[in-house]
């Protein structure tokens, strides 16, 4: 069911289409207008994260920071055997056994 | 208390009856098949099953068990793995379309060590796709009916995995936990369910959803075996750049000490509305008993608690978002046939092989992460989880674990939920902030509604403190008359 867009919508239709792009994914034209519903409710529920002052915290990315024992070192630089070539290409939609084959890439 | 009757033993009675030379492994594992094959058309918490390869470590063990040789820690302990989880061998679908008829060429470092314990492993278990729900209704393969009541959800998104136990199909199983999979189910099934501390446990073979937030952990009827099977799979994995090198003790050491003289926290922000009466009686009388039995329990605040829903909703999606970009069907999964270019080709293939609940996380992560909104949304997420784990590491200074309810209702109506996915997010209430946080916790049933229904209480732990939160939740197994040993 298509609702007229609200003036001061959060997100617009044309955003909708942006993010599908972005995110490579094909939607159709009435998951996108379910999709503008969805993301403007699930926003309007995170607005209300401004309403805490935050400007003299860090952000937090990782846990480890607050963890300690995680090792800081890398492991040293040696290449080592990896996943077998045929197990791999085993799992491949389609492939010449080296490569994985896809579509042409230029779109021109 | 009502539970489903499992007549299956305790890994410690196992231990037992395989160093009596009594076949023991075999017959358990036959005992697990035969209730799958009378129950799982209905609950559906297996996608895949290994009878072949399970029966045939069982009767190793039982060779080994009759020749008098050592045992491993899970000598013939049948365990299902969530299918989010790889092991070479059987399919990992996790829960999705995209990945139908993957086979993994490798085995999660998870899954791994439970084979070296000398676990039976029985096959894979139904999810929420890509672990991405709380009610298992999002697997694309049907979704799981809990045992206690099967029109009814067992939670999710490791709905499988509690069920499994809860139904006797398994001992033990593995589920993870990013916002609550493995606690929330684990309430609504009845059954113990564990979140370790971040990286105690190696993510490597975990397809990833969020991987600041992820965590692999165990579902079992008892505390003891939840406990004893952490103590398998916890550990250092070079392979896991997260995980930790904090030693692992033996989780069952202390484990009978009882309460007398821990404090435990009770956080006003977890008893206000939005809790169902039945679960607030079923946990303060909980606490109560524990009181009885001599803890010290103490009112604290967590004030933050109200912001973790949407805090975890931006992080974890926008998590997502980046780890759910390698499905396009280039190296493995579904390809959608007929596309001309390559972006097309990835176009379709995720459109065509995502669900609803998938594109509606991937599309939130991408906007809050996109340009002109990633520090209106994401920093300010991250900024706000800082906060978060503040909150818990002062309470930490006055308690030694904090109480709460595990779920904001006992298991709800299949349907009930899918049409408004606010309703669906909000039950994460509870759950959210200590995955926020990285710190340990453990859903344990802790009573049932009028009709029934388990409850369960979360007993949450400083980081790498499980010890006494298994210790904590042993006390309340131990006072609601459950099994052990």
């Amino acid at each position: 069911m298509s609702e007229p867009q609200r003036e001061n919508e959060r997100v617009t239709i044309d955003d909708v289409k942006r993010v599908a792009e972005l995110a490579y994914l094909e939607l159709t034209a009435s998951e996108v207008t379910r999709m503008q519903r969805d993301l403007n409710a699930i926003l309007d529920y995170v607005a209300q994260l401004n309403e805490l002052d935050t400007s003299a915290v860090e952000p937090m990315a990782q846990v480890s920071e607050v963890l300690g024992g995680v090792p800081s070192a890398l492991r040293a630089d040696v290449p080592t055997p990896s996943l077998p070539r045929d197990r791999v290409m085993a799992a491949a939609p389609e492939t010449d056994g080296t490569f994985f084959k896809v579509p042409k890439v230029i779109e021109r | 208390m009502t539970k489903v009757d499992t007549a299956l033993p305790t890994i410690h009675d196992l231990r037992a009856a395989l160093i009596a030379r009594k076949a023991a492994a075999t017959q358990t594992a036959l005992a697990c098949f035969e209730r799958i094959e009378a129950q799982d058309k209905i609950i559906h918490a297996f996608l895949a099953l290994n009878r072949e390869g399970a029966l045939k470590k069982a009767s190793e063990i039982d060779a080994t068990a009759a020749k008098g040789e050592p045992l491993p820690a899970l000598a013939g302990v049948p365990i299902g793995i969530k299918d989010v989880l790889v092991q070479d061998g059987l399919p990992a679908t996790a829960g999705s379309k995209i990945l139908e008829g993957y086979m993994p060429p490798y085995t999660a470092t998870a899954v791994r060590r439970l084979a070296d314990a000398g676990a039976v492993l029985l096959g894979k278990l139904n999810c929420d796709e890509f672990a991405m729900g709380s009610s298992n209704e999002n697997s694309a393969y049907g979704p799981v009916r809990n045992p206690h009541a099967t029109e009814r959800v067992p939670g999710g998104s490791s709905g499988g995995s509690a069920a499994a136990v809860a139904a006797g199909m398994a001992m033990a199983t593995l589920g993870t936990d990013t916002g609550g999979s493995i606690r929330q189910p684990a309430s609504f099934c009845g059954v113990v369910g564990v979140l370790p501390t971040y990286g105690r446990v190696s993510r490597y073979g975990l397809i990833a959803f969020a991987s600041s937030l992820d965590r692999i952990g165990p579902f079992a009827m008892t505390v003891r075996d939840a406990a004893t099977v952490l103590g398998v799979i916890a550990g250092h994995d070079p392979c896991d750049a997260t995980s930790s090198l904090e030693p692992v003790p033996d989780y069952t050491a202390n484990i009978d000490a009882g309460v007398r003289g821990l404090r435990l926290g009770v956080p006003v922000e977890y008893f206000a509305e939005g809790l169902d009466p039945e679960v607030r009686r079923a946990v303060e009388a909980s606490i109560e008993q524990l009181r009885a039995a001599g803890a010290e329990i103490k009112p604290i605040s967590l004030p933050h608690t109200r912001y973790a829903v949407p805090t975890y909703y931006v992080i974890a999606t926008a998590e997502a978002s980046a780890n759910l970009a390698r499905f396009d069907g280039v190296r493995y999964g579904y390809r959608a046939p007929g596309s001309n270019t390559l972006s097309a080709m990835y176009r379709c293939s995720r459109e065509g092989g995502f669900g609803p609940e998938v594109k509606r996380r991937i599309m939130l992560g991408t906007y809050v992460l996109s340009a002109g909104y990633y520090d209106a949304y994401y920093k300010k997420a991250q900024q706000v989880r800082r906060l978060l784990t503040n909150d818990f590491l002062a309470a930490f200074n006055e308690v030694d674990a904090i109480l709460t309810p595990t779920a904001p209702t006992p298991a709800f109506k299949l349907g009930e939920k899918v049409d408004d996915p606010m309703s669906m997010y909000l039950a994460d209430i509870y759950t959210v902030t200590a995955s926020l946080a990285g710190i340990c916790g453990v859903s344990v049933p802790c009573g049932q509604s009028r009709e029934g229904l388990p409850i369960g209480m979360q007993v949450l732990g400083k980081h790498f403190d499980e010890a006494t939160i298994f210790r904590v939740s042993q006390a309340v197994e131990k006072l609601q008359g459950g099994r052990d040993r």
